[in-house]
């Protein structure tokens, strides 16, 4: 079966919430929306204190060549538009904070419409706009994907629907329960692209998925495969190795490779721009972990605080060690749940306290890391060269190609708290090069 | 990276100020304290103070998070599981050598691995180290110290041996993982060096009814210090056609494999010790290149080299190339980390020990080239650094 290099196989911990339709959430009275929810640069607010919005409005417009622009997501009044800590990086950034009505009044331009006489400018100008973005997590803006440059040619697309992470079950469930939607968006990103070759790639622990995604692109020509369940399965760079037995090139990207990958939910995002005109103000999360009452698959809008989406899950079920947003293997920690979902939490994972504390020891070179690295690195050589401040020796042995999959420390018996180590290297080198 | 800790105080995280705070840690960052909450608890605290704000917020949560860098799960292997299940694996071996050689083996091996615990905690003391010692590591070295002795060794060698073991070559070294030679075989070359006569000769004619002082129970020759020393019998009027032909026959392999032979404590039965080595192969806690190289690099010599009077089967089971292949050069701290570097490293055990034993002065090469091969690791993994995901395509696009 079609697999990559290196990886792990943590436990998946998807029980709770691969069998839960999708919910949801009650509208939120206040809604927090940073505009920066994208790789690129923050989107420019357009509305300020005191103006009225109605669900989908734009509030903030794409600034610069990859950005994304921002959306109401609850009709009501700009309670704020102020610089608030970023939920994922803690620096702080505009926010835009909205006080519900309740009313939930739709933006007047929203609703269904016929895009098939649309030009592919058009298509991606509308997905420019709606604000849509690669819902698996990374959130890299999905207009700029599907502009690729002339002389990388594109033949094939990729529909990620690996969803690897363990934990987490809502690319899943909308597979099963939107599969046409689905495909339509992937017909519309495969017109614009140009490409005849076109995969669904889906874990075969999901067989159901497997199945139904298989008929309803059954009269589409795009193939449905399944890859061999293992982490990370669906990171971009092993997707194609593992599909095509491509490998993009140490600091390119997939385009290098004549290669696009999306993922499923974006794929639907995607079909929800141009069939209802509707922006990305609202995204399926995974509210799931050891600590919550009741895990579930909810349909949450952009900016609902946290704490709101775990007291729909029935609340906490034990002292909580650590709220994550996004998988155990991937997520980051936050230190409240007074941070807002984005359009990037692919999850909300709550760990007891017993389960977020390792003891480190000494590295006993038992290489269980390097042979888990899928990309070919030597985890414990750059931890050495890092903590003795050898920064450019780490450079020179590639530790900006790590992709902080998180296969390293998972492996590691020493619990050595290796991609931590990784992300420092790579913060303070990006910050050489600025200097 | 930057850790944040981010606390959002006041009921109203809009109109209140916000407090911020970055805690920028270092690459030996351990950014949560060992009791997290007590610490982010004072740090409420003291921002309550600074900023006149209650410590309370919207916030459903009734104690601080835990905020570190990802992954948040982990696989359920941690060291001391890992030391724990090879020693586990050494066991069979000694029941061998109770059964072959009498009570006085596990007296010996007993001894070892108490006195490898408690020198290993005693040095990590004075060094004011956390004492660790049931992580396991010192217990493994006690025992693999023990099965490098003969069976019929006084009982203050595997005390003198394993402080040598666990003080200067562990833990002067830096403790576990540091060590630069596998602590077992050192103590073993020391003793050998030091004293040569009780390392040599002390062998234990197998179902011995051994008394436990064993010094007056000394016989018989291991069947490789046989071999060595059938050049002096032939001119006493042995056959050295005779010699070989015994030694060869299928017999004496059957001995060899089942550990009905003189040798040392914890080498002598090839049987026992895979039992153990291919259920640690099976779990992954070995990985099968190194022996795999090292005893097929003897298989390959044993059939090439000149001067090798005796057969391929004779020279992996006889001496301590199941026990060293299996147990020993496999030792994580001291081999290399990458599969390639393990094959290479076990092609240079197999070399080695073949040359000594044919063209040196021991019967025995299988320690000296496992001590030996430790040393070129740091090189070996350095030759043999993994290959970078997308390298290739990298330099020719450069080009």
């Amino acid at each position: 079966m079609l697999t990559f290099r290196g990886g792990v196989h943590p436990r998946e911990d998807k029980e709770a919430t691969e069998h839960k339709s999708v919910e949801v959430l009650p509208l939120p009275a206040r809604v927090f929306i940073p505009l920066s929810q994208h790789t690129g640069a923050p989107s420019k607010a357009v509305v300020a204190k005191g103006s009225l919005v109605k669900t989908g409005t734009l509030i903030g417009e794409p600034a610069g060549r990859i950005s994304a622009a921002t959306h109401a997501s609850v009709s009501g009044t700009v309670a704020d538009v102020s610089d608030l800590p970023h939920p994922l990086t803690g620096r702080r950034g505009p926010t835009v904070v909205i006080d519900s009505d309740g009313a939930d009044t739709p933006d007047d331009a929203l609703g269904e419409r016929d895009y098939s006489g649309f030009t592919n400018e058009q298509i991606v100008e509308t997905l420019r706009l709606s604000g849509v973005v690669g819902l698996g997590g990374a959130a890299f803006p999905t207009y700029f994907k599907l502009t690729p440059p002339k002389e990388k040619p594109i033949d094939t697309l990729l529909i990620n629907g690996c969803e690897c992470e363990p934990f987490l079950t809502a690319d899943h469930r909308l597979m099963l329960e939107q599969p046409a939607e689905m495909v339509e968006g992937v017909k519309i990103m495969s017109r614009v692209l140009g490409v005849q070759n076109v995969m669904i790639v889906i874990e075969d622990n999901k067989p159901d998925a497997v199945a139904t995604m298989t008929s309803a692109a059954a009269s589409s020509g795009f193939k449905v495969r399944k890859l061999r369940t293992k982490y990370p399965q669906g990171a971009e760079k092993q997707l194609i190795k593992a599909c095509l037995k491509r490998e993009v090139p140490s600091g390119g990207l997939p385009m290098d490779v004549g290669c696009v990958v999306q993922n499923v939910g974006t794929a639907l995002a995607v079909r929800d721009a141009l069939r209802l005109n509707r922006p990305l103000y609202e995204r399926v999360t995974t509210v799931t972990g050891p600590a919550i009452k009741e895990p579930k698959n909810l349909r949450v809008r952009i900016g609902t605080p946290v704490k709101e989406l775990l007291q729909f899950c029935g609340g906490y079920a034990a002292e909580v060690g650590k709220l994550i947003m996004g998988g155990p293997m991937m997520g980051i920690a936050v230190s409240t749940d007074e941070v807002p979902v984005l359009k990037g939490t692919s999850g909300v994972l709550v760990l007891d306290r017993a389960a977020t504390v390792f003891d480190e020891h000494d590295c006993i070179r038992c290489g269980r890391c390097i042979e888990a690295c899928p990309m070919g690195l030597a985890p414990q050589r750059l931890n050495n060269l890092i903590r003795r401040g050898q920064l450019e020796a780490a450079k020179a042995e590639h530790v900006k190609d790590c992709i902080e999959c998180g296969c390293c420390a998972y492996a590691c018996p020493a619990k050595i708290r290796l991609v931590h180590q990784f992300k420092y290297a790579k913060s303070e080198l990006a910050a050489m090069e600025r200097k | 990276m930057r850790v944040l800790r981010l606390r959002l105080p006041g009921k109203d995280p809009v109109g209140a100020p916000v407090q911020v705070r970055q805690v920028r840690t270092r690459g030996n960052g351990a950014q949560v304290s060992t009791d997290p909450k007590v610490k982010a608890e004072a740090e409420v605290k003291a921002e309550a103070k600074e900023t006149g704000l209650p410590p309370s917020s919207t916030s459903t949560l009734t104690s601080p998070l835990v905020v570190a860098a990802s992954p948040h799960v982990r696989s359920q292997a941690s060291v001391s599981r890992i030391m724990w299940v090879v020693a586990i694996a050494l066991l069979p071996a000694l029941g061998g050598s109770v059964y072959f050689f009498g009570l006085k083996s596990l007296l010996l091996v007993a001894i070892s691995v108490a006195s490898s615990m408690l020198f290993d905690a005693l040095t990590q003391r004075a060094f004011g180290r956390k004492p660790t010692p049931f992580d396991g590591s010192a217990a493994v070295t006690g025992l693999l110290l023990a099965y490098n002795l003969p069976p019929g060794v006084p009982l203050w060698m595997p005390v003198v041996g394993a402080a040598f073991a666990t003080v200067v070559v562990k833990q002067f070294f830096g403790g576990l993982g540091h060590n630069f030679i596998n602590p077992a075989l050192a103590a073993r070359a020391f003793l050998m060096v030091s004293w040569p006569t009780h390392m040599t000769t002390m062998w234990l004619k197998p179902f011995g009814t051994a008394p436990l002082s064993g010094i007056d129970a000394v016989s018989g020759a291991t069947p490789l210090a046989f071999v060595r020393r059938a050049a002096e019998l032939v001119p006493q009027g042995m056959d050295l056609n005779e010699l070989l032909r015994q030694a060869n026959s299928l017999a004496e392999l059957k001995r060899l494999f089942l550990g009905n032979i003189g040798g040392c404590l914890g080498e002598t039965s090839a049987l026992l010790l895979l039992i153990g080595a291919l259920f640690l192969i099976i779990i992954r806690v070995v990985d099968w290149r190194i022996p795999v190289a090292y005893i097929g690099t003897v298989i390959v010599l044993a059939l090439v080299l000149p001067n090798n009077p005796m057969t391929y089967s004779f020279h992996v089971l006889s001496g301590g190339i199941i026990l060293g292949a299996f147990f020993m050069a496999t030792d994580y701290v001291t081999s290399p980390v990458t599969g390639k570097g393990r094959i290479i490293f076990g092609i240079g055990c197999g070399l080695i020990t073949m040359l000594i034993r044919l063209y040196g002065g021991y019967p025995e090469g299988c320690s000296y080239s496992i001590l030996l091969m430790n040393v070129a690791t740091p090189l070996i993994d350095r030759l043999t650094r993994p290959r970078l995901f997308g390298a290739v395509k990298k330099t020719k696009a450069a080009k």
